[in-house]
């Protein structure tokens, strides 16, 4: 495992094919070889020089472009499955995927479930998939960019004759061009942006080196986004909440360790109109409906200036009002608090009246507020109305005749009533839920007539932190600037070498060959200088 | 209203105005001097292109103005972008390659794209809460020129395959041009069939049962071979469907691409018929003067053009606007998705050509799968599965 020297003096590490000097072939193979892949200068690249432990082994294996190509490929398939069926995470809330997936799609709804379909993008072989990628990133970029590195910082103005004849673009010939010619080539090489070195009659042009750099920044931006989003599972990094929220209510903002209240104001959703906005719109009004124009939250933001103090009530210090719009949340500290949803005309409170069946005549009102009731309302003149039993989201009965509610939120209330009258002083018993009414003790003389309903509006709000953010945006604005530099500009390199009676003029880029052969044939036109051939192509025919 | 007509306008005259300049690019194949001097019939093809493409502008900052908003809020509004797009890139490209054979099959490819846009609801529509954003024209209008960019590559893949596939035996690459040049008849026969029956003002209407067990109705502008799950007829004279479809399938849309499918495989028929040959065999002599090394450059500088704009617009606007509106910036949408294996396909695509020495006619396949998976991310996406991105 020792460096090689090479005849013109320079020393070469273990593994070079040809020398980062002067560009005679160093293997015997490659000194066989008539054309050599130029891609990374026959530098010593790992990949190519070691085989033997299981490192080397692993090392080769993510190193090979095509592995690389492979992964990409199968994400790219992989990904797509996800697409067939919705994922989990957008399905309702409320539903089970084990069953959701067999009722709504069948058979391959049922499949898709199985085979783990419907959460594709966090199991494990897609994530694998992904971890490859990067793992294969960071070696194939290694692997060729720091040998690419040190071939293009040495290379030396006057090359060996071998190198050149190498090169896929050559040409040669007997024909020594005279001064006029040579000061020609130079003066369209600089048009063309050239810089130009020359040394005991070897002209070497170059230019746009920095674009060979491209694919690894870019790679680089790569790898510096996999790591940020993997940054999220880094406690305290990363916060996403959701705050449901009724108007008038003052809540703590979750994940902020109840540092932060917010307060609903209002909840409005505004729908666009045919009178009210611009009157263009009206076709496609008549045609789709109701269109929304604004979902909003006018939110109040305290800090409790307690929250340090344990066991303290809180001590709320306004900080802030905001209008919360969707596409404009409010952000505070490094929170943002986004509209997500809301829930309109929520049921707060009924109101009822007690009515006696025979006369009609009403005996006094209640209000029964659905978030905190009473036991008893009392009415005056011996009336009064006990309230038994409330269920708030009413589902039927239980096999023993039992009200049973599905959740403590409002959506069907339904009550159990004692209405106590001077007739009736011990009462009489009514159940009562929505556009119906049950006596299930037997006929009763009164009745709850409802009256009225209130509501309010609740919104729901995101709360999130992301502060891997700014290591996304850094691994996005490197990858763009590497991908930029890659694509826009091209490596260019031109020899032209005058050597024991022969002229050799070669050429070389990483990519584009029909581009450099254009420029060439432009830049020699007129001259005695033959434009080099694609010799890969003259190997073809 | 008057600068809404005034935008539609536009847009016809664009529409006419790239129609001709097809006519005169295809003069320049006709003239017989040699390839690299631009002929006359050439130049004026792209002068009037360039006209076509300013029309194509005015319309689209006219109807900016009457909208208040950037006209890519809707499927309409955005095939029509896409293909002014398509337009600017192949101005960019022609601009460096001079190639008139590029305009004779990018000029039809854009008439074909905007006569299909315009089967879809063309009035000006206002925002929904989540579009209303400055994000709404730069994340849209720089993932559009990306995928336009990146379709050029298509358009010169194609002439490529064209001038390349041995037309002398039949295999799997003349299966394959054939089939391309078959989804290409099937759009104008989409806009065959809708525009006729729609001429016609036919309708029909149905009752139906979703997956829900809600009635519910359809109304089809085209005769029903495809019913609703368990359709109705409600309207007299009227085609019975063939078949009916399970509840979750949208029948209009499978009726309507039957359609398409089934006229656009009789037209092809025809013209094989009439031709004696395979398409792709009788248009080979159009391109008989294509150096292949040429559109096999343009094909891949497209994508190295197209490459960096549609990460930027696709990818990174995307992502940024994700996190304002949606909360989160990738939450795997359908469309994000399909972005990502756009993405990813071409990077696939760059790095076989410049590592494994993919050029020629490989690279142009790629250049024809890649441009599928574009017109599935923008249509079928949006029409088929169900998202976020669902604004049609």
């Amino acid at each position: 495992m020792e460096n090689k020297k090479c005849t013109c003096g320079h020393i070469n590490p273990y593994g070079t094919i040809l020398c980062e000097s002067c560009g005679r072939a160093l293997t015997g193979e490659a000194r066989e070889q008539k054309l050599y892949d130029m891609r990374y200068e026959g530098s010593a690249r790992r990949s190519q020089t070691y085989n033997k432990s299981i490192i080397d082994k692993v090392w080769n294996f993510f190193s090979s472009v095509k592995v690389g190509i492979w992964l990409i490929m199968l994400t790219l398939i992989g990904a797509s499955f996800g697409t067939i069926l919705p994922q989990e995470f957008y399905l309702p809330n409320n539903v089970d995927p084990s069953v959701y997936y067999e009722d709504v799609y069948g058979v391959f709804g049922k499949l898709y479930y199985i085979i783990g379909f419907y959460d594709l993008y966090n199991s494990v072989w897609f994530i694998a998939l992904i971890a490859a990628l990067g793992v294969s990133l960071v070696i194939a970029s290694l692997d060729r960019v720091i040998p690419l590195y040190r071939a293009l910082k040495k290379q030396r103005v006057d090359r060996h004759e071998s190198f050149l004849k190498k090169q896929r673009l050559f040409a040669q010939t007997d024909e020594i061009p005279n001064e006029i010619d040579l000061q020609t080539v130079r003066n369209q090489l600089k048009k063309k942006h050239y810089k130009i070195n020359e040394e005991n009659g070897a002209l070497f042009a170059e230019k746009g080196r920095f674009s060979r750099w491209g694919p690894y920044v870019n790679h680089v931006g790569l790898i510096i986004f996999l790591v940020g989003s993997m940054l999220r599972s880094v406690e305290g990094l990363y916060i996403d909440e959701l705050l449901w929220i009724r108007e008038g209510e003052t809540l703590q903002v979750p994940g902020t360790k109840g540092e932060y209240y917010v307060k609903n104001e209002e909840f409005t959703v505004e729908n666009y109109g045919e009178e009210s906005d611009p009157e263009v719109f009206n076709e496609a009004l008549e045609r789709v409906g109701t269109v929304v124009k604004n979902y909003q939250t006018d939110a109040v933001l305290y800090r409790d200036e307690n929250n340090e103090l344990p066991g303290a009530e809180p001590q709320l210090i306004e900080l802030a009002k905001d209008d919360i719009q969707v596409n404009q949340p409010m952000k505070f500290d490094q929170f943002a608090m986004y509209q997500t949803s809301y829930q309109k005309d929520e049921m707060k409170a009924m109101r009822f009246a007690l009515q006696n069946k025979s006369t009609g005549e009403e005996k006094g009102e209640l209000t029964v507020d659905l978030f905190e009731q009473q036991d008893s309302y009392i009415l005056g003149g011996g009336y009064k109305v006990e309230l038994l039993g409330f269920y708030p989201d009413f589902d039927g009965f239980t096999e023993e005749g039992e009200p049973k509610s599905k959740s403590p939120l409002p959506n069907n209330p339904a009550f159990l009533f004692n209405m106590i009258s001077p007739e009736h002083p011990d009462g009489e018993v009514s159940f009562v839920e929505i556009q119906n009414t049950m006596e299930p003790l037997g006929e009763t003389d009164y009745k709850m007539t409802f009256k009225s309903l209130e509501t309010r509006d609740v919104s729901a709000l995101t709360i999130r932190k992301d502060l891997t953010l700014p290591v996304l945006g850094l691994g996005g604005i490197i990858f763009m600037i590497g991908v930029i530099q890659g694509s826009y500009w091209n490596h260019r390199r031109v020899w032209i070498q005058n050597k024991n009676g022969h002229l050799y003029v070669a050429g070389h880029t990483n990519k584009n060959w029909y581009g450099l052969k254009k420029e060439l044939d432009l830049i020699l036109k007129g001259t005695s200088i033959p434009a080099p051939e694609d010799q890969v192509e003259k190997n073809k025919k | 209203m008057e600068l809404a007509s005034l935008s539609s306008n536009l847009l016809y005259a664009a529409f006419v105005l790239y129609l001709v300049a097809t006519f005169f690019f295809g003069g320049a194949i006709r003239d017989k001097r040699s390839q690299s001097s631009v002929s006359g019939w050439a130049k004026i093809g792209f002068v009037v292109t360039v006209i076509g493409f300013m029309t194509h502008l005015g319309y689209f900052f006219t109807r900016w103005i009457a909208g208040g908003h950037a006209p890519v809020s809707n499927l309409f509004e955005f095939i029509v972008a896409f293909a002014m797009m398509l337009v600017g890139a192949f101005i960019l490209i022609y601009s460096i390659y001079r190639v008139s054979i590029l305009g004779l099959f990018t000029m039809p490819v854009v008439v074909l794209i905007i006569a299909y846009a315009s089967m879809f609801p063309r009035e000006l529509s206002p925002l929904i809460p989540a579009l209303q954003s400055d994000w709404l024209y730069i994340h849209v209008t720089t993932a559009a020129l990306g995928e336009a960019i990146l379709s050029i590559s298509f358009v010169a893949g194609l002439i490529y395959l064209i001038k390349a596939v041995d037309q002398t035996k039949a295999g799997k690459k003349t299966f394959w041009l054939e089939f391309v040049l078959y989804s290409l008849i099937s759009v104008i026969s989409f806009i065959i069939v809708t525009t006729s029956f729609n001429f016609m003002n036919y309708e029909a209407t149905f009752t139906w049962v979703d997956s829900n067990d809600q009635q519910l109705k359809e109304t089809y502008s085209i005769p029903a071979l495809v019913g609703p799950n368990q359709g109705d007829l409600q309207t007299d004279n009227r085609l019975a469907p063939i078949v009916d479809t399970p509840p979750l399938v949208n029948a209009k849309k499978l009726n309507t691409l039957v359609w398409s499918l089934g006229i656009g495989l009789a037209l092809y028929t025809l013209c094989r018929l009439v031709l004696r040959k395979r398409l792709g065999a009788a248009l080979k002599p159009v391109v008989k003067n294509v150096s292949l090394d040429l559109v096999d450059e343009i094909s891949y500088r497209s994508v190295v053009i197209g490459f960096p704009v549609f990460t930027l617009g696709a990818l990174i606007f995307a992502m940024i606007w994700a996190q304002i509106a949606w909360t989160r910036f990738w939450g795997w949408d359908p469309k994000e998705v399909w972005a990502l294996i756009t993405f990813l396909f071409y990077a696939a695509f760059l790095h076989l050509r410049l590592s494994k020495g993919w050029h020629g006619e490989k690279s142009a396949w790629l250049a024809v799968i890649g441009f599928a998976i574009i017109m599935f991310n923008l249509i079928a996406v949006n029409l088929v599965i169900a998202g976020l991105h669902s604004y049609a």
